[in-house]
Formats: structure tokens, sequence, C-alpha cells
């Protein structure tokens, strides 16, 4: 197995910058010029494919290619067209990102709450097949959640009660991906927790706290900021989840998802949509995500780098 | 698979025995409701996976009450091998050739570009870089499907915003007649040698993929060049040594350990890599930029040749088996070669 990039550990204290035994003079302007403009270059690749998309969300001609970055008479309608009909159903967008939110939040929940668990043991205790299990683990984190969907789909095929099929399901399609979320869920824990200090568990374990007492009360509120990642990478396989839902969720409109619909703006088989409106679709999707993400950033990229290191 | 770090050793503690199975009932409990949930969705299907592998599980089998698939032996298999699927333009060896080659120039570009970044904005006395910094992390925000359905907008040959860049500077520039590039259908390959065919779509992911891949590898890059020691620098100006000298001596050796574990993740990542593909150029032009992992998804969603698709995962599965024991054994025999 590649050695995983656990997303988070805990900050590692860096050493103290460098004192400075001669204070350096000023980089010289001409090359700050020099590095500017480079910095400015990238900045520019980086940002134009996003700022030409909100350019276009905030077209009211449902023209095809913005022509200025605040186009004349720049307005939302656009995302008022996208939120009342995105598809050519009469489904409205709040009931596409309910659908997802559901699907989201089923992941986040299961993964984090049972991998928890699974991670402390793999953690903090010794038992006969641990190296066994954990390898079982890894193995399947390495495989492509794509490469088990012919058999999680016949198998929750088999699963109806009356008119109810599991596979049809938003629950079908939550219980599919959350087969590949929750190996990725215990190995990131898993290796934040082998960073928290036992001292404070021999602790509660003197003060009489049973194993279980010790992880709730001690061990889950030191590891809030990993569960918060892992909860949040579980929403986001959710939020933006498409092979599953666009293969087990058929026949029935209701049941459309985020992805899906974005599939029927601009996949192969796309109905002509104006892209103004697929751009504001685009945006709405992404920048609830994008934002929380933002903020979440500090936790974990500090663990991609310390993770790395040590790896 | 030999060198997963199981981290530190838990202290079991050398009590009783008694006191020590009572501890490995603890860890059993922990792990019941994970091993419960990952044995029913997780384990049993890949192993009825490879049960499926060797029928001939179709549409017919799926509805309740419908006779048992036939068992068919390595049938799936020899016809994956033997290209004899409806999927049009399907040819395993190409598939894979193009697959791998994806990963790896990907994977090149990805981390040049991304030390080269994280240098550039480790230079002492850089302004704004906080700013920079911030800009930079955007790609990796963004949900990869709106990703790739955004750069397929941009891609289009009418109306989008490569062709009119292009069209805008060197077009003005040198005085040429409007190009509209037809990025991701143009059936003439670009470069065809073998089994490795590149149309102009693989440019186009290409591209695509190293604006939403560079910038993670300069923040692993960025860490990795903040962990050095300054005075191994200072050691190094003092002995004399020239900026490459420096870097060669000094940054590289420091670089590899962190870069060299996310060069070979992102290889796998990269790999996997669905969206771009599938959204973008749709496999397309021919099936040229289609890849496994599209193909294992087409064999199901659009053919639905459950056992086929079943057989092609396993196909995968050694694949990725056989690139990790590949990548594990480079990265240790380039360890060695640098101590």
């Amino acid at each position: 197995m590649t050695t995983p990039v656990n997303t988070l550990s805990r900050p590692v204290a860096r050493p103290a910058p460098a004192v400075r035994f001669k204070q350096k003079p000023e980089m010289p302007i001409r090359r700050q010029v020099i590095f500017q403009i480079a910095c400015i270059a990238i900045a520019i690749t980086v940002l134009f494919p996003i700022l030409w998309i909100v350019a276009m969300s905030l077209d009211p001609r449902d023209i095809s290619r913005p022509d200025s970055l605040i186009p004349p008479g720049a307005g939302l309608q656009a995302y008022a067209k996208v939120i009342a009909k995105p598809t050519l159903n009469d489904i409205p967008f709040v009931r596409l990102a309910l659908n997802s939110a559901f699907i989201a939040v089923i992941i986040a929940l299961a993964s984090v709450s049972i991998g928890s668990m699974a991670a402390y043991a793999f953690s903090r205790m010794q038992f006969r097949g641990r190296q066994v299990l954990m390898i079982g683990i890894l193995a399947v984190l390495m495989l492509p959640a794509v490469a088990t969907i012919a058999p999680l789909f016949v198998q929750l095929n088999k699963i109806t009660a009356g008119g109810f099929n599991l596979r049809a399901s938003l629950l079908g399609v939550a219980l599919a991906v959350t087969s590949s979320q929750l190996p990725f869920a215990i190995w990131n824990i898993k290796g934040y927790l082998d960073t928290i200090p036992r001292e404070l568990e021999e602790a509660a374990a003197i003060d009489g706290a049973s194993r279980f007492q010790t992880f709730v009360r001690v061990i889950l509120p030191l590891a809030t900021p990993v569960l918060a990642v892992t909860a949040f990478f579980g929403f986001l396989a959710g939020w933006t989840e498409f092979y599953f839902s666009n293969v087990f969720l058929t026949g029935n409109a209701d049941l459309t998802t985020l992805a899906m619909a974005l599939n029927g703006m601009v996949g192969q088989y796309a109905a002509s949509t104006p892209w103004s409106q697929f751009a504001a679709f685009s945006v709405l999707v992404a920048l609830p995500v994008s934002v929380v993400y933002l903020f979440l950033q500090r936790y974990i990229i500090s663990g991609l780098t310390v993770g790395g290191v040590k790896g | 698979m030999t060198t997963v770090a199981l981290g530190p050793v838990a202290t079991a503690p050398r009590g009783s025995r008694w006191r020590r199975s009572r501890n490995a009932r603890a860890a059993y409990l922990f792990l019941l409701p994970a091993f419960l949930v990952m044995l029913i969705i997780t384990f049993y299907p890949l192993v009825f996976q490879v049960w499926m592998s060797f029928t001939d599980y179709g549409l017919t089998n799926l509805k309740a009450g419908a006779p048992a698939p036939n068992y068919v032996g390595l049938a799936n298999y020899g016809r994956i091998l033997d290209n004899n699927i409806v999927i049009p333009n399907f040819d395993f060896l190409r598939i894979l050739v193009f697959n791998l080659f994806w990963a790896f120039t990907n994977v090149v570009i990805h981390v040049v570009l991304g030390v080269a970044i994280a240098l550039i904005l480790n230079v002492k006395g850089v302004k704004f870089k906080r700013f920079y910094r911030a800009v930079y992390i955007l790609p990796i925000v963004i949900p990869p499907i709106i990703v790739a359905t955004v750069w397929r907008n941009l891609f289009d040959p009418q109306y989008g915003a490569i062709n009119q860049v292009i069209n805008g500077t060197i077009g003005v520039l040198f005085k040429l007649p409007p190009v509209q590039l037809d990025w991701l259908n143009q059936p003439n390959p670009i470069f065809s040698f073998g089994p490795l065919i590149l149309p102009l779509a693989y440019f186009a992911l290409l591209t695509t993929n190293v604006w939403l891949g560079w910038p993670l590898n300069s923040v692993v890059a960025t860490g990795a060049l903040q962990a050095i020691p300054q005075d191994l620098y200072e050691a190094a100006e003092m002995d004399g040594a020239g900026w490459w000298q420096q870097f060669k001596a000094v940054t590289l050796p420091w670089l590899r350990p962190a870069m060299l574990p996310f060069a070979i993740y992102g290889f796998v990542v990269t790999f996997n890599l669905f969206y771009l593909s599938y959204f973008m150029s749709g496999g397309g032009p021919f099936g040229q930029t289609e890849l496994l992992v599209t193909t294992a998804y087409r064999l199901v969603a659009e053919q639905h040749l459950y056992a086929v698709a079943a057989a092609f995962a396993i196909f995968e599965f050694f694949i990725l088996l056989a690139i990790t024991l590949v990548t594990n054994y480079l990265g240790k025999a380039t360890a060695q070669f640098d101590a």
C-alpha cells in the first residue's frame, strides 16, 4: 500500500523561526518586481476559470461568452431561473439540494461515529488480528469506489419491502458511498489519535473511568478537529456524489441529486442549457462546500504536511 | 504491503492474562460496529463480485424470482482481453497504456510545478506571500465535478474561453485568422505510437488537471521547505555554495521524504480520476481518453453487463496492486540511493 496521507494530525509546534544573526538588506527592487510578476501571472491562471464562471452566471443576456468581468446589467436572473427550475422536470433546486444533503449527512454521521470507535481501538488497544484488519482496511481504501458499483447494485437491489427498493433510494446511495468512505474515516482519525498523548487517558483510568467513558469524555473532545474534517469530507463525498446516484436512482425524478442535474446540463447526453444558468448552478453547488473547506483548510493542510514529512 | 506504518503499538499492559483478555474484548466491542457495517457493505460485495465475475449476470437476473445466472468460467476475463465488448472502440491494452501515461505525466508536472512555486513563495523578502498562498489554494476547495464541468465549458470550440484567449493574444499579436480548435473532440491524434494514442483532448484534460493538481503539491512542498533548518543554508553559503548547489545539497534531500509518498499517493488518485475524463471529453474521441474507472462505470451504467464489470474491477484491483508494489519498491530503492 502506498503510504496513505492522513489529512490531519495534531499541529506540531513549528521550530521557532531562525534567529536572524545579520539583518539582510531588503530584496533589490528589480528582483522584487520579477517575483511579483511571476506570482501575479500564476494567480491569474488560478483565478481565471473561477472569475469566468462567476461572470457568466451574472450575465443577464443568456449568452455563452462573458465579455467583461461584470457584464452590463449584471444580475441574478440566472440564479432565479435555476433555483426555480434547474432541470427539465418540475423539481426546484431546493429539492435537489435536500436530496444531496440527505445522502451527505448520513455519510458524514455514519463514517465519523463508527469510524472514530474503530480508530480508537486500532490506535490504543492490542488484540489478535489487529494487523490483518488494518491491512484489510488499507486494501479497501486503495480500491476506487467505482470498482464496487456492480456488486453493490445487485446486492442492494435485492432488499425490498413493499414498494420500497433500497437500491433505488437515497439511503441506498448513502450506504454505497459509506462503504468507501468508512475505511478513509478510520484511517484518518486513527492517524490523529496516534498523536494524542496517553497521560490523560491513564489519569481517567485511575479515576475509575471505563474504556467507553474515557473514549467519550477524554478522547472525543480532544479529537474534535479531526472529527470535523472527517465529517466534512464525508459530507463533500455525498454532496457531489455522482456515479452511484446516477446508476441507482433511475426512474424517480423526485430523487434527482445535484450532480445528476449537473450531468443533465453538461454531460454527454445533455439537453441544451443556457450557460449562464449552468454557471449559476455550479456556483450554487460549489460555494457552500468551498467556504467550509476554506475554514477547515488550516487543519487539513497542517495534517498533510506533517503527515507527509513523517511518512 | 510490507511498509504499512501501523503507528505506535498500543501499550498493552503486561498484566494478568485476565486483564489482557478483557482489554482485547473491549477492542472487539469498539470494532464491532465498523466490522459489521464493512462486512455487509464492503467485504461481502467484494466477495460477491468475485463470484459474479465467473457468471453471466445481466439485466435479466436482477428481477425478484429471476433464475440464477449461469456459470461461465473465465469467459468474462477472456472477453475483456480479447476486446470482445459492446462498448465502441474498446481496447483494453490501449486504455491501460493511456491510463498509466496519463497518471505519470500528470504527477511529474504536478510535483515539478508545485515545488517550483513553493520555492518562489519561500524566497525571503517577496511581498504579499500570504495573499498569493490564499489565492493558490482555491482550486483545491472546489468540488472536482464542478471543476470538470467548468473546464468543459472553457474548452468549448465556439464559446469557450480558451479559444477566445488564444485568438485575443497570440492571434492578435501574429495577426492570425481566428482558430476554432475543437479541444475535446478533435479526431486526429496529436501523437500516436503503438498502443499509446494522445488526442488533443488529452492535452485539454492535462491542462485542467495541472490547474487542479499543483496547488496541493505546492502546499506539501511548502511544509517541507519550512521544516529545513536555516543554518544548513548558512553553512552552505559559508562554504561558498551557489544557489543551485544549495538546492541540490540541502533542499532536495529535505524535500524528498515529504514529496515522494505524496507523489505516489497522487499517482493512484490521478490513475483513478473519474470526473475529468467522464465529464470533459466523455472518453472521446473514439474512446482515446477513456480510463479504467470510466470504462468500469460504463459497463454498469450504460451496458448493464454486471458480470463483465465485476471481472473488469478485478483486473483493476490487480493493476492497482501492481502499481502500489512497484511504486513502493521504487520509493525504497531511491531512498537507499539517497543515503
